[in-house]
């Protein structure tokens, strides 16, 4: 499934350039003008190699003078002028707007709404929905990790009220921005026909109202996460018997770990760089045309030579502002869309998938049994440290 | 259970502040996306 978005968001990306790079037809017959084929290939919905009619818009350095035979104002022809205008590469000033209005005419709108529109609602609906159907079936299999022996009654400290803050202010963030991203990809499709458009239209302006605001709080909790947890996320040797062991949940083993094992650790090298990327372009929407991320990266991507070892021509290193904020909405979908995935396998973990899971993050102790079950060496550590402590007698 | 109350609270009062603080310096979302050739009212 991740592997089909990726194609399709490649395909979004490198429309322009892809078609461009497509060998061009023998249009002799037209003089270089669209022929019949190109009319009927437009008409039923397929790629035309419009690569002559993009570059031809003109040079008025090399054009006959106005007072010489074709001799035209500006060196440029009426067809020639709008082409530039159809293809964003006329010389255009504007008295207000700034270079969000010079774009006059941008392909990539019905590109993006399109995109939207379908695979990206569809795809991403089917990966949550699939998630949530898999953790059903796999608690229906094998059923609540339990803690081997039972508990003892003896607690042990897991978190620090800054951790669990921390957590919390991310989780509530979080899933409030989750709910209302939602709301707003679904709204039209599924609430409008359901609950009627005013409903919907009321519903979003207050979903977008939340989005917007609460999104400084996810900001600020994912670097205090970081913060706070960095140090214990760094990947060790303990981390491959974790993997090897499959981390416990399938057999009867239980791996050694410390503080967080390797598990957990995808988990907050996910929250921390794929919740970096939905706040960077988060951050790209809410002040729109200001910050400008894809056509640097792009440019940063074309200088690896990445592109073209995967099989893609180079990335285009211009877009129009509204390309930008087209490819940071779909980009931002995308990654949330990923992260709420794998934070619906966290709940279920910490919640009814594992008992004693849930009491770290609550009240913030667990039983000794569940941390030498799952936490060993952690526990180990936080033991020694406790005698250390402790008054002589 | 405190650490989870204080961590919603925390939410509401900094979407709250931004809220409130970001328009007056001119910063809100709806401000942004917008221009002085745009009515909102």
């Amino acid at each position: 499934m991740m592997t089909r978005l990726l194609a399709l968001v490649m395909t979004f990306l490198l429309m322009g350039p892809a078609l461009a790079q497509d060998t061009a037809p023998d249009r002799s017959a037209t003089g270089g003008a669209q022929t019949l084929e190109d009319i009927m290939a437009r008409q039923a919905g397929l790629a035309v190699n419009d690569a002559e009619r993009r570059a031809n818009v003109g040079d008025p350095d090399s054009a006959a003078g106005i007072a010489e035979q074709f001799g035209v104002l500006g060196g440029v022809s009426d067809p020639e002028l709008w082409r530039g205008v159809r293809y964003d590469s006329a010389d255009i000033t504007v008295s207000a707007g700034g270079p969000v209005a010079e774009t006059l005419v941008q392909s990539t709108g019905m590109t993006w709404f399109a995109f939207r529109e379908g695979p990206l609602a569809t795809y991403g609906g089917w990966l949550l929905l699939g998630t949530i159907g898999a953790l059903i079936l796999f608690y229906v299999a094998r059923g609540r990790i339990l803690v081997d022996g039972g508990m003892t009654g003896r607690f042990v400290v897991r978190f620090q009220f800054i951790e669990r803050f921390s957590h919390w202010l991310l989780a509530g963030s979080f899933i409030l921005l989750g709910l209302t991203g939602l709301a707003i990809l679904f709204g039209r499709k599924v609430i409008a026909p359901t609950f009627g458009p005013e409903a919907n239209a009321m519903l979003l302006k207050w979903a977008m109202y939340v989005h917007n605001n609460v999104a400084w709080a996810f900001i600020l909790a994912l670097v205090m996460i970081f913060l706070l947890w960095v140090w214990h996320n760094i990947p060790n040797r303990l981390d491959l018997i974790w993997f090897v062991q499959a981390g416990g949940i399938i057999g009867k083993n239980h791996p050694p770990a410390k503080k967080f094992n390797a598990g957990q650790k995808i988990i907050f090298w996910s929250c921390i760089l794929l919740g970096s990327s939905i706040a960077a372009s988060g951050v790209a929407l809410l002040f729109p045309f200001e910050v400008n991320l894809f056509a640097k990266t792009f440019a940063l991507l074309n200088a690896t030579g990445l592109p073209e070892l995967v099989g893609y021509g180079p990335l285009p290193e211009v877009l129009a502002p509204q390309t930008e904020m087209q490819l940071a909405q779909a980009w931002h979908a995308i990654v949330a869309f990923v992260l709420m995935a794998i934070i619906i396998a966290h709940i279920y973990i910490g919640s009814v998938g594992m008992e004693g899971a849930s009491g770290a993050m609550t009240h913030g102790e667990v039983d000794e049994a569940w941390a030498h079950q799952h936490h060993s060496i952690w526990l180990d550590e936080v033991k020694a440290k406790q005698q250390n402590e402790a008054p002589a007698e | 259970m405190k650490p989870i109350f204080t961590g919603f609270a925390a939410i509401i009062l900094i979407g709250l502040g931004s809220a409130f603080i970001l328009p007056e310096l001119g910063w809100s979302s709806a401000e942004r996306q917008s221009s002085e050739n745009v009515r909102l009212d």
